[in-house]
This record gives structure tokens, sequence and C-alpha cells, in this order.
């Protein structure tokens, strides 16, 4: 993987779910060589205390990331589209429920 | 040009408290102060791990070696979470460690001294981890995110090291005459290293201006060492342990206490490399590191085995 210059192996991204139901998180990273060994680092450097049910681990590598510098571009044609949310609208006097 | 809408852009930002991601723009010097300051943080979590270290199979009972085994892992973590978050600022992990073999990063000064009976561990607990944790609840709002990300994980665990430490000290308070004398002794020893921990005087410091305008450091070391001061006495007096200072007195017009002179020249030698320790924590170090490579170098052949083999089969 990339990172040639390092020696201490490549960089994966830690994702812990705390409990059923809830999404995965983003908690920090680990150097392995491997997808078991990323695994195991994993959960021995973020879960010492019970913080997780499940974990994913990526190679950092893989995870495009968006840029700073883009985010107007990103996001600003959202802000002009007040229509998407549901207070925009006018309902009738006296209506229940919606 | 550009560099200077930059940095106005980044100086807004740092005024609303917004914190500064991996990918923004940020000033050199910005960049250059948090990697000195989290290297430095993670490698003293690291070398910390030493003079605990060699009281594992001393400990006096199986509790206290379960504890203290969980706290050395603790230990190990939030280096690994401050490295993870210094690599964020285009340094790499090999270059880290290597800053510290050459001396060129420092740790702190305080894992330079000996630890010489159990209760030296008690006091390391209540004192060292005590104004560590007075440092790193600050630095829970530095501006930095992932820096601040590691703190907040870091603070979570850091209170049962405090307590540990506290406890042990405690009880060897209430025991026989002999353990309260090693008690004491152990705070007479550590207790001027450890308000060294917090760095040299406000008006001395060379960083301090810049860390403080960019929010890296969200205190003053003056500050920080006064809150230590503060909370600490009253712990030792529970206990029946007195604080070394002669010159300690409560200032009820400040409302803090006013303590006796640090003495800067012994800190400058330790961090200089004249401490009582400092080649031994550097030696097991290297020792650990260079031991360690063909290890490396073996899970990188096998991991490679494994991606062929994928290809293959
Ligand atoms: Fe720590
Ligand atoms: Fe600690």
């Amino acid at each position: 993987m990339s990172n040639v210059k390092d020696s201490q192996w490549p960089l994966w991204e830690v994702f812990v779910q705390a409990s059923p139901g809830i999404p995965h998180k983003h908690v920090g990273s680990v150097h392995a060589p491997d997808k078991q060994m990323a695994m195991q680092n994993a959960r021995d450097l973020y879960t010492r205390r019970s913080e997780g049910i499940s974990i994913w681990v990526v190679p950092a590598e893989a995870i495009v990331a968006s840029n700073p510098d883009d985010s107007d571009m990103l996001f600003e044609p959202s802000n002009d589209k007040v229509y998407r949310h549901p207070t925009f609208y006018v309902m009738p006097e006296g209506s229940k429920n919606i | 040009m550009e560099n200077e809408k930059q940095l106005e852009q980044f100086e807004a930002k740092i005024n609303a408290d917004s914190k500064i991601e991996p990918k923004d723009w940020m000033p050199e010097d910005y960049r250059k102060h948090l990697i000195r300051q989290i290297s430095q943080h993670a490698h003293s979590e690291i070398i910390g791990m030493q003079p605990e270290g060699n009281w594992i199979t001393r400990s006096p009972s199986l509790r206290a070696k379960l504890i203290l085994l969980a706290k050395i892992q603790d230990e190990a973590g939030h280096g690994l979470y401050l490295y993870s978050s210094c690599e964020t600022l285009g340094i790499s992990r090999e270059e880290l460690i290597e800053q510290l073999h050459t001396g060129k990063a420092k740790y702190s000064t305080i894992f330079n001294y000996p630890v010489l009976t159990w209760a030296d561990v008690g006091a390391i607990g209540w004192l060292v981890d005590g104004a560590a944790i007075v440092n790193q609840i600050s630095l829970q709002r530095t501006s930095y995110g992932p820096y601040s990300r590691a703190m907040v994980r870091i603070c979570k665990e850091e209170s049962f090291h405090q307590r540990q430490g506290y406890e042990i000290m405690g009880k060897l308070a209430k025991g026989t005459a002999e353990q309260k004398e090693m008690a004491q002794d152990a705070i007479n020893r550590l207790w001027w290293p450890t308000l060294m921990m917090f760095g040299p005087h406000d008006a001395d410091s060379a960083h301090t201006g810049k860390a403080m305008k960019w929010k890296i450091k969200r205190e003053t070391n003056d500050e920080l060492r006064q809150r230590f001061i503060d909370k600490t006495v009253q712990q030792a007096e529970i206990i029946g342990l007195t604080v070394p200072d002669p010159e300690l007195k409560w200032n009820a017009e400040k409302n803090k206490y006013d303590h006796g002179k640090i003495d800067w020249e012994e800190f400058k030698r330790v961090v200089n490399g004249d401490g009582p320790c400092n080649k031994k924590r550097m030696d097991n170090h290297l020792k650990a590191h260079n031991e360690g490579a063909w290890v490396r170098e073996a899970a990188t052949a096998y991991a490679a085995k494994q991606v062929k083999e994928e290809v293959v089969g």
C-alpha cells in the first residue's frame, strides 16, 4: 500500500458501533500490515472498555474525502432549496396531525 | 496574496472557536507547533510506560498487578491515539520515532526520574497522571480537531489512573510508620519534578504566545500548574501527607496557593539529557524498536504473500 517511506505499516481508519441500531462512528486509526491485524489492533486500542459491539476497519487510502476548498461548490446549492424542508409549506388553519 | 486571504480565513475560524481539520489550510507555524507538541505528548505516553513497567512483576498483590497492567496498557493506547492524530499533519510514524531517537523530539522530563519504591508507583498515578489530567482537560478545547478528539478519549480513561495512585498513597499513609514514611518520601522526591511537567513560567516560555493565539493551548503553563497545586494540596492533607514546599501558603486574597521557587536549572539539565534515567529510557526504547524490526518485516512479508495468493487464487 501507500506510504512506502513508513516502516510502520499502512494506516487503517477505525469505525465502531457503540450499541445495536446506531451507526458506526469514526474513532481513530491504527497501523497494521493486513486486515486481520488491523481488526485485532482496532479491538485492542478502541474497545478496552466495552465501547462497541461492532468494528469496521478501512484502509485509509481507500477513503475519498471532499476538499474543504470545494465546500461552496458542494454544499452551497442546497442552501436555497428551502422547499426541501417541511416548514416551507403553509398548512390550512386548523389542520391537525400533519 | 493568496496566503494572506487564507490566513485571514484561518484566523477567523480560530476566533469563532471552530476546529481546524487535517485538510484545511493552516499556517506552516501552526502545523510545526502542533507536530512538536503532539509528538512530545505521544512520546511521553510511550516512554512513561517504562518506569511503571518495572513494577509489574513486583506488584504487592494480584489486584495491584492487574490494575497496573491495565493502566500501562492505557498509556500505550494514549501514545497511539496521539501518534495517529500527529500523522494527520503529514508526518509519518517512522519519522516521529526517528525524531525521538535522535533527540529532536522531547518527552516529559518526569519520566527520567527513577521509580524506587511501590509508593513511587502510587505517587506517579496520583501526581503525574493528576498533572497530565489538568493539562489534558484543558487541551480538549484545542483548535486542532484530531488532537482535541484524542484528548477527549484520553481524559475519559485517565481518571482511573489518578484514583488508583491516590488509593495506593492513602493505604500506605494509613499503614505502618515505615509505610507512611515511604509515601512521604515519594511525594518529597516527585513533587517538584511534577510541577516542572507544566513547563517554564509563562514569561520564559518561547512557544506560549502563538500557541495561545491560535488556541493550540487554551491556558498557559502557569495557570495549569496553579490549578494542579490548588487541587492537590487538599488531597495530600486528607491522607496525612505533606507537600515538600516550606513556602507553600494559602493566599486568601488571590484565592490560591503561593508556592516556592522551582529549580529550573534542574529542569534544563533533565531536558538536555542529564537526568537520572534519560539514557536508560532511550536505550530501552531503541532496543525494543530494533529488536522488533524482524516482526514488522515478517508481518509485512506475510501480508504481501496473502495479497499474492488472493490474486492467484
Ligand atoms: Fe496517558
Ligand atoms: Fe495516565
